[in-house]
Parts: C-alpha cells; structure tokens; sequence
C-alpha cells in the first residue's frame, strides 16, 4: 500500500496541538510516525503550517439510502462528506424504510464499505418505523452495532415508551438521540415563533417547543440513567437546560449545527425555502447562546443535520417545501469563520469528541500505529463555496464568503481529498 | 413598480397613484360599454393555487375590461397534484405568453418566488396568511370614497388578525395614507409579537367600540388556525360579532368593511350586513377598479383610447 509524508502542519492529537509544526508519516493505511522533520517516506506534501488532525465525524447525517435516492445516496453523501474533510458519517434512520432492524442497519453499514470513502455508520430508530407507538428491534440493532438511537425528523412523544428505550438501551451501553420538538406547540410551524413570524402570517415554533422535550427527557435521564444526546440545540433556553443537566453530573451530551451557528431569523424574511430547516433559524439572542455553549462546552459537538433536498422538492412556496439543508462540505469553515477556534478546539467539536459520542473506535484519534483517518484543514483558506458535490444542492452557504478550507482528507490512509478537490476516484463515485 | 408583492413599504406617492387611476377605471366600469383598449394584446395569467372565486373573477374582470387577454390556472385541473413543482407549473405557463402572473397561494412568499423565476411583473393575489395587496387597495379606495380621504380616520380591524392576510396588508395601507388602526381581537387570533406593527390593540370590543369612522370586520377563518382558537362560535359572536345591538352603539356616521364571503350569524348580523352603512358591494366594485389600476400600472398600458 501507498506511503507518504506530510509536512510542516500544526499536529492536532489527543493531547493537544504541538508547538511548530511537525510531520506525519502515513503508511499502510496506518500513521506510521510523527515528529519534526521526519525522514521522508513515499510522497512528501508539504502542508504550509495547516492544522492536522483526526479526519471530522458528524454525529447527525442524512445519506437518504435507502428509499430517496434522489437527494442523496451513500455514495453522493459520502462524497460530500470527504469534501467535508470527514472521515466517518452517522446516518440517519429516517429513510424508507426506516432502519429500525438489524438487517437494514447492517445494509447501510456494507454499503458505506462498498462506498469505502468514509465511515459509514448506521444509527437506529429508537420506535418501530418511526411511528412512535412501539419499541424497534433495538435488539437487533445493537447487535448490528448500533450505538446511537433515535426518531430523527420526530421526538418521541410518549414519555412511557421513550422511558423504556432508554431502560433497554441504557443496559446496551447505547445513546438515545433526540430530535427536540413538542409536535402540539410546533404544529403547522414553519419559522422561529417571533417577529418575523407574526410579519409573515406564518405559525411559528417557539423556543419551548424545543425546551419542554429536553427538560421531560432529562428528567428520564435522571431516571433512566442513559447516555443522553440532544441533537441541533438552537435556543438559549435549551443551553441553559443542557448547562445545568451537566452541573448536575447527568450522561448529556448536545450539538449544534452549522447552520444555527451562522444564521438567525431574519435570513427568512424573504421566504427563500433554502432557510427552512428544524428547528427553525432563531433569534439573534439565540444564536449567541448557541456560540457560546459551544466555546464553553456546554454543547460537545458542531453536527450538520446534512439534509439533502432535491431543487424540484425546494422549488416549491415556503409552507410546501421540506425542511433541511445541507451541510457537509462547509461545515468545519462555518464553525472557523463564526468562531474562531483555536485548532485543539476545532478538532474536539468536529471530530474527538463526536466519535466518542458515537462510539466509533477508529475514528477521532490521531496517534503512530492508529488508523489513518486524518484531515488537513487551512484555516486560513477561502473557502469554495461554488457548488456542491452532494446530490442536491439545497446549501444556505453557497456564494458566501466564508474561511477556511479542506486541503487533504485521508480515509483509511488514502486521499479522499487531495490538495483541496476531490481525488479522481472520487468524482466517479456517485 | 415592476411587481406588487406586499403593502408593507409602498410608500404614499405610490398608493395615492394607484387611487387615482382606480377612480378612473371606476368611471370606466360604469359606461354603457364598461371596457377600454389600454392592455389590448397582453395576456394576464391568473394562477390560483389556491381555490377563490371573487378575486380570481375580479382580476379576470379587471384585465377583460382592459381589453387584455386571459389564461387561468387553476389546481384543480393542474399536474401540480402530480408532483410538479410551482416553479416547473409557472414556467409551462409563461412559455405560453403570460405578461403578468397573478398568483394566490396557500403559502407565504409564493408569489415572491414566482417574480423570482419568471422575471415577470407578478401581483401577489394573496399569499397565505402574508399578503393581499389588491385588497388593502380596494380597501382604502373604498374608505376614499366615502370619507374624501384616509387622514385621521380611526379603523377598527375587529376579528381572526393571527391568520389574515387583509390585516396584514391593510395595517400598512391605512396607516400610511393617515389613518390610525386598531386590532382588535381574542389573544388566540392576535399575532404573537407585533413589534414594529404601527397600531394600537385591543381585546375588549365593547370597550372601544364608539371611537371609531369605521369597522372592519374580519371572517372567522375555520379553515386556517386548525386548532381550536376559541372556545364557542357562540362565545366569539357574543364578543366580537357585529351584532345588531352593538352596530346601534356604533356613532352614526361609521361604516362598516368585509372583506368577503361574509358569515351572517357569526362575525356579522344579517341586518348590519344589508344595512346601507356596509360597504361591502362597493368593496367589490372597487375591487375590479383597483385590479384595474394594478394591471394597467404593472403592464405599462395607454392611454390613448
């Protein structure tokens, strides 16, 4: 297998970044060695003092395989997700059908491996199709690997049966993962419930449809024990629960998404589909709090709720079209550009810290003899915003000016993405 | 003007323009032969997504009395139930020759999008519970009508605010040809924040009721809302309702406004609604007036007859 030598980076690893700039050796899909002015092995590239670290892990991740192939495949997704600069992916279970078995989870795994651009990692419903009335095979999901669990696009409402998910998924060493919205105060909402809302006639979804769910659900965590995610935290509310859950010691863990880092409500004052999402984009207050939980640690994880949506299902007036955006390929410059983080910090939240969540062993470490799961990212770099490898291009950040880019991503000891554009291999994927 | 999307910011010069050529077209519409050749080789496509019957036929009204041609659209009949997306529906049209959209929608900002792709003029005919435009027109010329101008007067909107395109529209109308406005409504049916709305509120009808020049009555929209917003139909009559007892406590020279269809029994009393004092007729007459005014405007028309 291929051998080759980067160097002069800023080296991200588990203890922090180094001092100068250092060489990573790569070899046999393996990191072979790192240190300062290593002996060349294979190809040396030069990385003109970008930051290296464990290649990025999203934690929230919608391939749209199978059953939607139209916005989006494991094999588009994960193209866009090297792009990204990620070297493993958590995909979603709300496909068609829903992955709320053993054998669709492990369909989904085997497919990232036929892909082989990432990991592809399959999370499972937490309710039988989704519906929300009974436990999935969660059985069977565990012993396909399944780590985190959860009704993606819907909360599970039923405090009962969310109570025994985690009873059940507690004991499996899992991670219920929930998508924070009361379906009574958000019913038929469309935006942020607030100013702009009420300016355009359109119901809203107030902060507390999203609060209400993570105050009960932590209440079941304090019951329940579990390993707890609160996945796209979005109001002040929510960081302030989240915040005093940890305080308290509870197994919580939170994410932001690019999306509601970079943007507030006034982005849909135009009705423009290409901002609705859920949650909504909130109010500047909130977008604040957000930042400032994750600076402060109170949310782990910057995850893109990459949410593919075709042009022909966007193209629609705002009420008829789906919520999402996509997220991948922007996702570690939005969090550059919106906070500049230094680079330990920008590898905690994009990678160390969600393959831990996840459970992902190969993922999220950067150390000799580990796998070579690795990215260069130049924080410095404008970032291309001009297009999009996904399949569907339903992307807020296109033509924006935003900072930072992905040089190299390196899966499994191979270029995904090589000197900022996809390797040749790549753009014939999908 | 190249499109007419919203009321919010059309600034005085501009409605009092459109006013002005409506009592025009108002004159024209009451001639032995009530049309001109102002638009003559224009097509207006009437593209109603959202089912109507008075301001679909008032728009096509407005454009036949312009001698312009029309193409109507209308869901029912249309492959938008197959999947097609609005903007592949309104690009089929425009191919077919349309000069000018008028699009009502079921959702906000539908006719923001269709200017959007189709570079065409475009006249939001009413857009989820946003906008209306042609309405607060046909509104104001109404009140311009009667009272010689709009300075001073003080307007009631009494009813469902939360989910009305008219309020919305109208707010902004009033307000910057002169008039006061005051909402007034069940805490349900008010919007949750309106900051930057320049009005008053209101939740106590009876308590306001005598300070006003006019009343504009809002439907009880079942439709819209979905959920249970008040507790009795009964219950929102007794408080809100145009009853024949509250109209006679009225001061005597106030008129009242509807927008259309009006629910006699509920939000009106079929005695008020047949009263001279209501408007609503020469609303609708009006209506055809302002479209007029609006289309001839958008598409550049003459005058030379």
């Amino acid at each position: 297998m291929s051998e080759f030598t980067l160097q002069n980076a800023v080296v991200v690893d588990g203890s922090g970044r180094t001092e100068g700039l250092r060489d990573v050796v790569v070899a046999d899909g393996r990191v072979a060695a790192i240190g300062a002015e290593l002996d060349v092995r294979g190809e040396a590239i030069d990385c003109r003092g970008a930051w290296l670290g464990p290649g990025f892990v999203d934690v929230h991740t919608h391939l749209r395989e199978p059953g939607q192939e139209w916005k989006e495949d494991i094999a588009t997704g994960s193209r866009a997700a090297a792009a990204g600069g990620y070297t493993a992916v958590v995909a979603m279970p709300n496909t068609d059908p829903a992955i709320d078995s053993g054998h669709l989870a492990r369909y989904v795994a085997d497919r990232g491996r036929q892909v082989g651009l990432v990991d592809v990692v399959p999370s499972g419903c937490i309710t039988a199709g989704r519906e929300g009335a009974k436990l999935a095979h969660l059985d069977e999901l565990c012993d396909a690997g399944v780590v985190m669990f959860t009704d993606d696009g819907d909360t599970v409402a039923d405090a009962g049966l969310l109570r025994r998910a985690m009873e059940y998924i507690a004991e499996r060493d899992g991670v219920v993962v929930q998508h924070c919205v009361d379906a009574g105060l958000a019913a038929g909402g469309q935006v942020h419930e607030g100013e702009i809302s009420s300016r355009l006639g359109m119901a809203g979804v107030p902060s507390e449809a999203e609060e209400i769910v993570i105050a009960r659900d932590l209440a079941l965590v304090r019951l329940t024990g579990v390993r707890y995610h609160a996945q796209h935290v979005s109001t002040a509310g929510a960081v302030a629960l989240i915040a005093a859950a940890k305080a308290e010691g509870l197994p919580v863990t939170a994410e932001v998404t690019p999306h509601h880092l970079f943007f507030d409500h006034s982005y849909v004052a135009d009705s423009n589909p290409l901002y609705k999402m859920m949650p909504p984009l909130r109010a500047p207050a909130d977008v604040e709090a957000v930042r400032q939980g994750l600076r402060s640690g109170v949310i782990d994880v910057v995850a893109t709720d990459h949410a593919p949506h075709a042009d022909h299902e966007k193209d629609h007036a705002w009420e008829e079209a789906p919520f999402g955006v996509i997220g991948l390929e922007w996702a570690a410059a939005v969090v550059n550009t919106v906070m500049s983080l230094p680079p330990e910090d920008l590898f905690k939240v994009l990678s160390t810290v969600p393959a831990h969540i996840a459970g992902i062993p190969d993922q999220g470490r950067l150390e000799v003899g580990g796998p070579a799961n690795l990215v260069v990212f130049d924080p410095e770099a404008a970032t291309a915003t001009s297009g999009t490898v996904s399949r569907s291009s339903n992307a807020p950040y296109l033509g924006l000016e935003l900072r930072g880019a992905v040089i190299h991503t390196v899966y499994g000891g191979r270029f995904t993405v090589r000197d900022a554009g996809l390797v040749e291999l790549l753009r014939t994927a999908g | 003007m190249k499109s007419l999307l919203t009321m919010e910011g059309v600034d005085r010069t501009t409605l009092d323009s459109l006013l002005d050529d409506a009592d025009e077209f108002f004159e024209v519409i009451h001639r032995p032969i009530p049309k001109v050749p102002a638009l003559r080789g224009k097509t207006v496509a009437t593209m109603f997504f959202e089912p109507s019957t008075r301001t679909k036929l008032s728009f096509e009204r407005a454009a036949k009395a312009l001698s312009a041609d029309t193409l109507s659209f209308s869901p029912g009949t249309s492959s938008l139930k197959k999947g097609e997306s609005l903007k592949d529906t309104v690009l089929t049209v425009q191919a077919m020759g349309a000069d000018l959209m008028v699009v009502r929608h079921t959702s906000t900002g539908a006719a923001w999008r269709v200017a959007e792709w189709t570079g065409l003029p475009v006249v939001n005919g009413g857009d989820g519970a946003h906008q209306h435009p042609t309405q607060a027109l046909l509104d104001s010329l109404t009140l311009r009508q009667h009272f010689g101008a709009l300075d001073g007067l003080r307007i009631a909107i009494v009813g469902d605010i939360r989910h009305s395109r008219v309020a919305r529209s109208d707010v902004w109308a009033f307000t910057t040809l002169g008039a006061e406005v005051t909402l007034i409504a069940p805490p349900t049916l008010l919007p949750t924040d309106l900051s930057g709305w320049p009005v008053a509120t209101s939740t106590d009808l009876d308590e306001v009721l005598s300070e006003f020049d006019a009343i504009y009555l809002l439907r009880v929209q079942a439709e819209r809302g979905g959920a249970s917003v008040f507790p009795s139909v009964a219950e929102y009559r007794q408080r809100f309702g145009m009853t024949d007892a509250r109209f006679s406590r009225l001061k005597p020279d106030t008129i009242v406004l509807h927008p259309g269809p009006m629910i006699r029994g509920i939000e009106i009393d079929a005695g008020v609604a047949d009263d001279p004092r209501c408007k609503v007729l020469e609303q609708v007459t009006n209506g055809v007036a302002v479209r007029m005014a609006v289309l001839f405007q958008l598409l550049g028309g003459t005058r030379d007859e």
